[in-house]
């Protein structure tokens, strides 16, 4: 008997095959990096050439779930149309009775506990996406900014720096680990979170304002979807400093 | 165990799949048992409909038709009446929170006991107070307790006084209709400072600085709306607290016995005293007595 017909089924070996199968869907999907600073959170994602007819104003992968809360998602974007809404809902929810905003880490655990629970039911298959939410709760123990990262299978952890979503996550990943030993927490203001995150993204997209959407959450929980002219100028300060250091290298 | 069971219908009905299901619920829910169709009370226990209700057509009517004299249906001669005889007070001034209650249970003109506890210590940082039916009282707010600790355990930190006193009022008001008699205040002290909440068995929820519940808490109001200031000095606000359950015990048939007093602080609350009315009612008649003389 084959062990990646039903949902509910471990192979011998101890795999939830279906829930692997759908890490791959996410591996498909298009790459998404997320920076937490100091006090900000930076969450770029990977804009996929779309069709010339097709409207890109509506291709939005960047997602607002309460005030002071985005997520952005890899994977299946009808999948994560629907998670994003019951997390709309929930967030609502909780506004309602008790009367507080909900923290990232209640919106990220209950993501979580949806994902999980269609890991563990019969006659579903699980969301075909990993998220990346990202917020900043401000109480009286100061700014405190949020990176969690959730995936198919349930789990929900909390990270510095993280990518999400296409082929090269792994090597991505590695170079954030690299950037980020140089790096003291005071250090990462907006600016250097805002660089690192397209300096990440640019390693697997082709450099350039068209193809990225960069979104900064920050105290108070304001948003700011960054502008094309923006991003080209991080893009071009990048480039600057990348031939600077080919150049030096090149004297040596 | 087979000597439990009851042979009620011939054995040519399908018990189930297998012999060891005879007498269980299982095979009684198979054979359409009414009793059985209802799910377990205790598989969600302050969710409406999974109570055990009275075994009757309609639950809802027939409790409002019984109970519901505090439901604002008005008074239709119910075969239980519950009156809220009780003074309870409690309020907010710059020091934190009092909250003072007296201990007298009464059934009709019997006084059914003199040391009742009308405070419910819910957790070190939440006070709930009890007036109406006591097991209602007493029952939901210990649920709430409940649910306080879980929203600490799963979320890391206390629960706001707002959250609280609404998972209580929701509560409430999805019982309405059932005869709930319940007028509590929840006081507490969170992020937000020192917090005072009404919660009423009709899902009423108001925020304010000052409330008394109960049959004595007209007189109550009167010494609590005479004196208090937002500025008070701890010792006064004890002292405003104490005597106006002692006013309204002394002329309120159904307020009486002692005086607990509960002081609401950053760092959790403390009982204060436990002063029998009677014995204040000589110490405020020395007080008089020397004020006149001077």
């Amino acid at each position: 008997m084959s062990y990646d017909r039903a949902i509910t089924v471990f192979s011998p070996d101890g795999h939830l095959l279906q829930v692997e199968y759908s890490m791959e869907a996410v591996r498909r999907g298009s790459t998404v990096v997320g920076v937490q600073g100091k006090d900000c959170v930076v969450l770029a994602v990977e804009k996929r050439a779309i069709a010339k007819l097709q409207d890109p104003r509506t291709i939005r992968k960047i997602a607002s779930i309460d005030d002071r809360t985005v997520l952005a998602f890899a994977g299946l974007t009808a999948d994560a149309r629907v998670l994003i809404n019951k997390v709309r809902v929930e967030a609502q929810s909780y506004r309602l009775t008790m009367e507080d905003a909900p923290s990232v880490d209640y919106l990220a655990r209950y993501l979580a506990r949806i994902q999980q629970r269609y890991t563990q039911q019969g006659g579903v298959r699980p969301f075909g996406i990993a998220t990346l939410v990202a917020g900043v709760n401000d109480d009286d123990k100061g700014v405190k900014p949020y990176l969690y990262q959730t995936d198919p299978a349930g789990t929900h952890s909390r990270w510095k720096a993280q990518v999400i979503g296409g082929r090269n996550s792994k090597s991505l990943r590695e170079f954030l680990e690299k950037q980020y030993q140089d790096l003291k927490e005071d250090d990462l203001t907006e600016e250097k979170c805002v660089r690192l995150a397209i300096q990440a993204l640019s390693e697997v997209v082709d450099s350039g304002a068209k193809t990225m959407q960069v979104c900064v959450v920050r105290q108070g929980g304001l948003k700011e979807m960054l502008s094309e002219s923006d991003i080209q100028a991080h893009v071009d300060l990048i480039q600057a400093s990348m031939d600077e250091d080919k150049k030096t290298s090149s004297d040596e | 165990m087979m000597t439990d069971f009851v042979v009620s219908s011939p054995p040519c009905v399908t018990i189930g799949n297998d012999i060891l299901d005879i007498g269980s619920r299982k095979a009684r829910r198979q054979r359409g048992d009414p009793m059985e169709m209802l799910p377990s009370a205790s598989a969600m226990i302050g969710a409406p409909g999974q109570f055990d209700l009275p075994a009757v057509a309609n639950p809802a009517m027939y409790c409002r038709s019984h109970f519901a004299s505090v439901c604002g249906t008005g008074d239709e001669n119910q075969s239980v009446k519950f009156a809220k005889g009780t003074t309870t007070l409690a309020f907010k001034f710059q020091g934190g929170v009092i909250v003072s209650v007296d201990s007298r249970s009464t059934m009709g003109a019997y006084i059914s006991s003199g040391t009742v506890k009308k405070v419910i210590e819910i957790n070190p940082f939440l006070l709930g107070t009890m007036a109406g039916g006591a097991a209602d009282c007493s029952f939901w707010e210990r649920n709430l307790g409940m649910e306080c600790r879980l929203y600490q355990l799963r979320n890391g930190r206390r629960i706001s006084v707002a959250a609280a006193s609404k998972l209580l009022a929701n509560v409430m008001s999805s019982y309405r209709g059932y005869g709930l008699s319940m007028g509590t205040m929840i006081a507490g002290w969170d992020e937000k400072g020192p917090q005072l909440y009404y919660v009423d068995d009709d899902g009423t929820r108001l925020k304010g600085k000052m409330f008394s519940v109960g049959s004595g808490s007209t007189y109550a109001y009167g010494i609590l709306d005479t004196h208090y200031r937002e500025d008070m000095t701890i010792e006064e606000a004890i002292d405003l607290g104490k005597r106006a359950i002692y006013h309204a015990a002394h002329r309120d048939a159904a307020s009486g016995g002692i005086n607990n007093l509960y002081h609401m602080t950053k760092d959790g609350f403390v009982k204060v005293h436990s002063i029998d009315v009677n014995d204040m009612h000589y110490e405020f008649a020395d007080e008089r007595a020397n004020a006149m003389a001077t």
